[in-house]
C-alpha cells in the first residue's frame, strides 16, 4: 500500500493522455498445442532503449494448458473515486486467467522489468467452488473489486448454467462471488464494461464453451446459434436492466468499449461477421435522455472476394474472405477506434468524434488468410492483426496476431509463430507500421493481449471527465 | 489537544470545529464527490447541491451516534462510568481501525447517486460520530456542573438540544472545510490536485481515535 495514490491513478482520461509514455509492454505467450507451459513476456516498448522491441525477460507458469487470452491489473485509476474507499492500492499485479484451464495467476510485476514473478495462483477448483463459473476472461477493476467474467458455467464442459462475471477481493485476491443478483436474459458472456460516475455496465455474448474450445462450430455459426446480444446492467444494484438483440445474423458481438470520458453515454462494440453476407461490424449503443439504451450499426467492413484454393476448408464455399472483426479498441481521447480485421489482415483506424458516423481515417495491411502482407522489415506476419492495444497518449499501437488455438488452425492451418507490432499514429489520424518493431517470441508459443506499463485504453475506468 | 483544553467550553467546542475541518479535508470522506458532480453535470451548482446531500448524511450520522450519549445523561450518578466507558469504546474502535484497514465492501454498493446515503454510512463505519463523543460527554460534564441538578426531563431535553448543536457545528465546520476544498479544485487547482494531494490518513485517523478516547477517559478519571 503507498500513502499517496499510485502516480499511474488518473482522475480523467485527459490526465492520463498527459502521463509519462510507457516503456514497457506485457504480452500473453500461450502455447497452442499445450505441449509448454504458457507464460507473461515483458518487452521493452522505449525506443531510446537499446533493448527496444525486445523480450526483456518472461515469466514461464508452473502448469500446461491454461490457455492463456486475456488479462489485466488489480487496480486502475477507478480507485480514485472516495466511492471505492480504496485509494491507495498499488497497480503492481497483473490478474492473468488460463481459460482452458480456469486457473488464476496472479503476476507482481513491481521492481523493474526483469523482476516480475509469480505472486499467487488460484487453482480451478476454488473458482468452480465459490462461483460456479468456469473459463475466466476479462478483468476489470471497479467498485467492489476486481471483476472477473467467464466464458463457461459449471460442469465439466461448462453448460451447467449460465458463465457470469464474480468478484475478486482486491487486496488478498480471494475469490468473493457472483456479481450477478438478477441476470435477466443473459445467458452468454464475453467481455463487459462500464461509465462508474453513471452507475451502468454493458456486457456482450460470444459462445458457450462446446461452441468454441475444440474449434468454431460451423453449423452452429450457419444457424446463427453464437452470441448476437448486449446486455445493460445497472453496476452497483447488480441488476440486468435491458438487453439489445442485434440480430440473430449479427454473431458474435465480441469488445465493449464505452466512452473513457464518463460524462459520455455511450460506446462501440465490435461485430464479428454477419451469416448473410460476410461483413464485419461496428455498433455504437448510448443512453438516450429516458434513460434507455440503445444500439445502432454504424460502419461495415465487406468481405473481400478470393479465390477457393487460397482459403482454409472453412471459407472455401464462400468464395470470399470474411474481416472478422475480432478486437476493437478506442483512444483514451474518445477520438480514434481500432478495429482489427483478422481475416482480411488489416488494422483499421477510424475517427469516431461523430461516434454515429466512424469515419475510416488509416489502414495498415498486415498478415491476412489471403494477402499474407509482409511485415516492411522483411518478416513473414503470421495470421492476422488481432489484440490492439493504444498507449494512452494515443500515439502508438501495438498489436499481437492469434485469435485463440483452435481458431488460429481453421482459418490459418499450419503453426505461423507468435509476433507483436507496433503503428504510429499521426498527427491528424493515419497509421504506420514501425519498421524497427517486430517481436517474435520464442518457438512454438502464440501471443493474445498486450497491457502497458501504467495502464492502457482497454484497463482503467475513469470517474472524473476530461476537461 | 491536551486535557485542559477538554475541560473548558471553548476548548471543547474548538476541538468540535476542528474535528470538522478535519473530517472535511479528507478525501474519503467525500469532497471529490462534489467536484465529480459539478464536472459531470456541467454546471457549477451540482457542487452545493452534492455538498448539501454530503452534509446531511454526515449530520444525521453523528446525531445518531449523540443521541443515546444525551438520553445517558439521566443516569447522573454513572456520568464517570458512561465517559470512561465511551472513551474505551472510541479507544477500542480506533485500535481496531488501525490494525484492520479495509473499506468496508458494502460500502462500494451505494449507487453514485445516493450521496447522504453513502455520506452516512462511510460516517457511522469510520467511526466519525464517535469521535466526537468523548468531546461531547465533556461538554456535557461543563454544563451540568454549571446547572448542578435538574429535573431528568429539562436535563435530557437539553443534553439533547446539546448532541445536536454539536453535531450541527461540527458537519458546518466539515462541509465548509470540504467544501473549499472542492470549489477550489473544480475553479482554480483541477483535477491534478485531487491525486497529488490524497494522504493515506487511515492510520492517523485510527490513531485520533486512540487520542480523543484515551483523552475522554482521562478526563472523566
Amino acid at each position: 500500500m503507498n500513502l499517496r495514490p499510485d502516480p499511474t491513478f488518473y482522475p480523467s482520461p485527459k490526465l492520463a493522455m498527459e502521463g509519462p509514455p510507457e516503456t514497457l509492454a506485457y504480452t500473453l505467450m500461450l502455447s497452442p498445442d499445450f505441449s509448454q507451459p504458457d507464460g507473461l513476456a515483458v518487452v521493452n516498448v522505449d525506443p531510446n532503449s537499446p533493448d527496444f522491441g525486445k523480450i526483456v525477460h518472461t515469466v514461464i507458469m508452473p502448469n500446461k494448458g491454461d490457455e492463456f487470452h486475456h488479462f489485466g491489473w488489480n487496480a486502475c485509476s477507478s480507485a480514485l473515486s472516495p466511492l471505492t474507499g480504496h485509494a491507495f492500492l498499488e497497480r503492481r499485479y497483473l490478474i492473468i486467467p488460463g481459460m482452458r484451464s480456469s486457473r488464476i495467476y496472479i503476476i507482481d510485476v513491481k521492481g523493474g522489468p526483469t523482476a516480475a514473478k509469480i505472486h499467487k495462483i488460484i487453482e480451478p477448483a476454488e473458482v468452480f467452488a465459490k462461483t460456479g463459473y468456469s473459463r475466466p476472461h476479462t478483468i476489470h477493476c471497479g467498485p467492489e473489486g476486481i471483476y472477473v467474467s467467464t466464458l463457461g458455467g459449471g460442469g465439466k464442459d461448462g453448460t451447467d448454467g449460465p458463465p457470469g462475471i464474480f468478484i475478486m477481493d482486491c487486496q488478498t485476491f480471494d475469490v468473493i462471488g457472483r456479481y450477478e443478483i438478477d441476470r435477466g436474459a443473459q445467458d452468454k458472456h464475453y467481455d463487459f464494461w462500464w461509465n462508474l460516475p453513471r452507475d451502468y455496465m454493458v456486457s456482450s455474448e460470444w459462445a458457450l464453451p462446446p461452441q468454441f474450445e475444440n474449434g468454431i462450430v460451423p453449423e452452429d455459426l450457419l444457424s446463427n446459434k453464437y452470441g448476437h446480444r448486449m446486455h445493460f446492467w445497472d453496476l452497483r444494484a447488480r441488476k440486468n436492466i435491458q438487453t439489445i438483440d442485434l440480430g440473430a445474423n449479427h454473431q458474435m458481438a465480441l469488445e465493449i468499449r464505452p466512452a473513457h470520458d464518463p460524462v459520455r453515454q455511450y460506446g462501440f462494440c465490435g461485430v464479428v461477421v454477419d451469416t448473410t453476407n460476410l461483413e464485419g461490424s461496428i455498433w455504437t449503443w448510448w443512453r438516450d435522455a429516458d434513460g434507455k439504451f440503445q444500439a445502432k450499426k454504424t460502419a461495415i467492413i465487406p468481405p473481400q472476394p478470393a479465390n477457393a484454393d487460397d482459403l482454409p476448408d472453412l471459407l472455401k464455399g464462400f468464395s470470399a474472405v470474411p474481416p472478422l472483426v475480432t478486437d476493437i479498441d478506442l483512444s483514451l481521447d474518445d477520438k480514434y477506434l481500432y478495429v482489427a480485421c483478422w481475416g482480411t489482415g488489416e488494422m483499421h483506424q477510424y475517427d469516431v468524434s461523430d461516434p454515429m458516423k466512424p469515419v475510416l481515417a488509416g489502414k495498415v495491411e498486415l498478415g491476412g488468410i489471403v494477402k499474407k502482407t509482409k511485415h516492411p522489415c522483411g518478416k513473414v506476419f503470421g495470421y492476422g492483426p488481432q489484440m490492439v492495444e493504444i498507449s494512452r497518449d494515443g500515439k502508438r499501437v501495438y498489436w499481437t496476431n492469434s485469435l485463440y488455438s483452435t481458431w488460429d488452425d481453421q482459418f490459418y492451418p499450419g503453426e505461423r509463430g507468435g509476433a507483436m507490432v507496433k503503428a504510429d499514429v499521426g498527427a491528424n489520424g493515419g497509421l504506420t507500421l514501425d519498421t524497427n518493431f517486430f517481436v517474435e517470441f520464442p518457438k512454438g508459443y502464440r501471443t493474445h493481449q498486450i497491457r502497458l506499463e501504467g495502464g492502457d485504453c482497454s484497463t482503467d475506468s475513469f470517474c472524473y471527465p476530461s476537461v | 489537544m491536551s486535557p485542559e483544553l477538554l475541560s473548558t467550553t471553548a476548548g471543547l467546542w474548538f476541538a468540535v470545529v476542528a474535528s470538522g475541518i478535519y473530517h472535511g479535508v479528507n478525501p474519503g470522506m467525500g469532497w471529490p464527490l462534489a467536484v465529480s458532480a459539478a464536472l459531470m453535470e456541467r454546471r457549477a451548482c451540482a457542487l452545493p447541491g452534492a455538498l448539501l446531500a454530503l452534509a446531511f448524511g454526515h449530520l444525521v450520522a453523528m446525531t445518531v451516534v449523540l443521541l443515546p450519549f444525551a438520553l445517558m445523561t439521566v443516569l447522573v450518578d454513572w456520568q464517570t462510568e458512561i465517559r470512561v466507558g465511551a472513551g474505551l469504546i472510541v479507544v477500542a474502535l480506533g485500535v481496531w481501525l488501525l490494525f484492520n484497514r479495509r473499506h468496508p465492501r458494502f460500502l462500494a454498493r451505494v449507487p453514485p447517486s445516493r450521496l447522504a446515503l453513502w455520506s452516512f454510512l462511510v460516517a457511522v463505519a469510520h467511526g466519525a460520530g464517535l469521535m466526537l463523543v468523548p468531546i461531547y460527554l465533556g461538554l456535557c460534564g461543563v454544563v451540568e456542573t454549571d446547572a448542578g441538578h435538574r429535573a431528568a426531563t429539562a436535563l435530557i431535553a437539553r443534553t439533547a438540544a446539546l448532541s445536536i448543536g454539536v453535531a450541527a457545528v461540527h458537519t458546518g465546520a466539515m462541509i465548509t472545510a470540504g467544501g473549499a476544498l472542492a470549489f477550489g479544485v473544480y475553479r482554480w487547482l483541477g483535477l491534478r490536485f485531487l491525486s497529488k494531494s490524497w494522504f493515506d490518513l487511515d492510520a492517523i485517523w485510527a490513531l485520533s481515535l486512540v487520542l480523543v478516547g484515551a483523552i475522554g477517559v482521562f478526563s472523566a478519571l
